[in-house]
């Protein structure tokens, strides 16, 4: 009986309900991305943004990549959300809906905008064609460690890459230092 | 699940924020249309990350601390065409036109 539940939930039947997640996260995050950049609202604009930053997160979630989708979810919809809030306070951007948001370049931007995905998707279809993802990459020689995803990330962070990573801390000190410098007022 | 699937996703997702940004006149518009491309990539990079290993996920969060610090930096600039110009209209800042 148990075995027979187990093979019900082996991987073969989180296939359907996995694919299902991602057709409908995959609309709302497409509508959204679209109403991102056709809305005649900024506040608008900034809150559509914020459905599409938690449809990357669940995407994340279902490459079961956990650490990352929570940092998704923390530093994407937690801040910067709200710091492109405060960016249309501080520059009094039209809060209601404004018709001057857009410039002249809407057809060439629909050309290359279509161009750069028929370019993309034709790359990406002839390369990859119907490879299925299998996730054993995770488990490899990395994830040995209690078999704990997060931890194997965290060990490759401080090993491996962890010069790039302290690289990246100076970065983000400097660029925060340069944005204080930048928009102070002296 | 196929890999294809996120990957045209991100392709969906980097061609609009494209869109965005050549389309866009506010500043703060615009940068809205960079963190969609910069999204877009991240999803490929973890997308890739089930077949060559933990990777592209340390990379992915190395991308979200570079679109942390682009928005920083990028805002204060806005805000400062803002206080110089009383507009942020990107399209008005072309002193450098010859």
């Amino acid at each position: 009986m148990t075995a027979q539940l187990i093979s019900l939930f082996a991987t073969e039947t989180f296939e359907v309900p996995a694919n299902i997640a991602f057709s409908i996260i995959a609309i709302f995050m497409v509508i959204a991305a679209i109403r991102v950049v056709t809305t005649d609202n900024v506040v608008h604009a900034a809150l559509w943004l914020m459905v599409v930053l938690g449809g990357v997160g669940l995407n994340f979630l279902l490459l079961q990549a956990e650490f990352l989708a929570m940092t998704q979810f923390l530093i994407y919809l937690g801040a910067i959300i709200v710091l492109f809030l405060f960016g249309v306070m501080l520059t009094r951007a039209p809060l209601g809906r404004s018709d001057n948001l857009d410039n002249k370049q809407r057809p060439i931007g629909i050309v290359v905008g279509l161009l750069v995905l028929g370019l993309v998707s034709y790359a990406v279809i002839k390369t990859f064609g119907s490879d299925k993802l299998d996730f054993s990459a995770y488990d490899g020689s990395q994830a040995v460690a209690g078999n704990n995803r997060t931890q194997a990330l965290s060990d490759a962070i401080f090993s491996q890459y962890l010069i790039p990573f302290e690289v990246i801390s100076v970065l983000l000190l400097a660029a925060l230092i340069g944005a204080i410098v930048i928009a102070r007022r002296d | 699940m196929l890999l294809n699937q996120f990957l045209l996703l991100a392709a969906i997702l980097f061609s609009i924020g494209v869109y965005g940004v050549i389309v866009r006149k506010n500043g703060v518009l615009v940068l809205m249309s960079v963190e969609l491309m910069l999204n877009a990539v991240n999803i490929n990079l973890v997308a890739f990350s089930t077949y060559h290993g933990l990777g592209g996920q340390v990379f992915a969060l190395f991308v979200i601390a570079v679109a942390a610090a682009e928005v920083g930096v990028g805002l204060a600039i806005v805000l400062l065409i803002y206080r110089n110009r009383r507009s942020v209209d990107i399209d008005q800042l072309d002193e450098l036109k010859g």
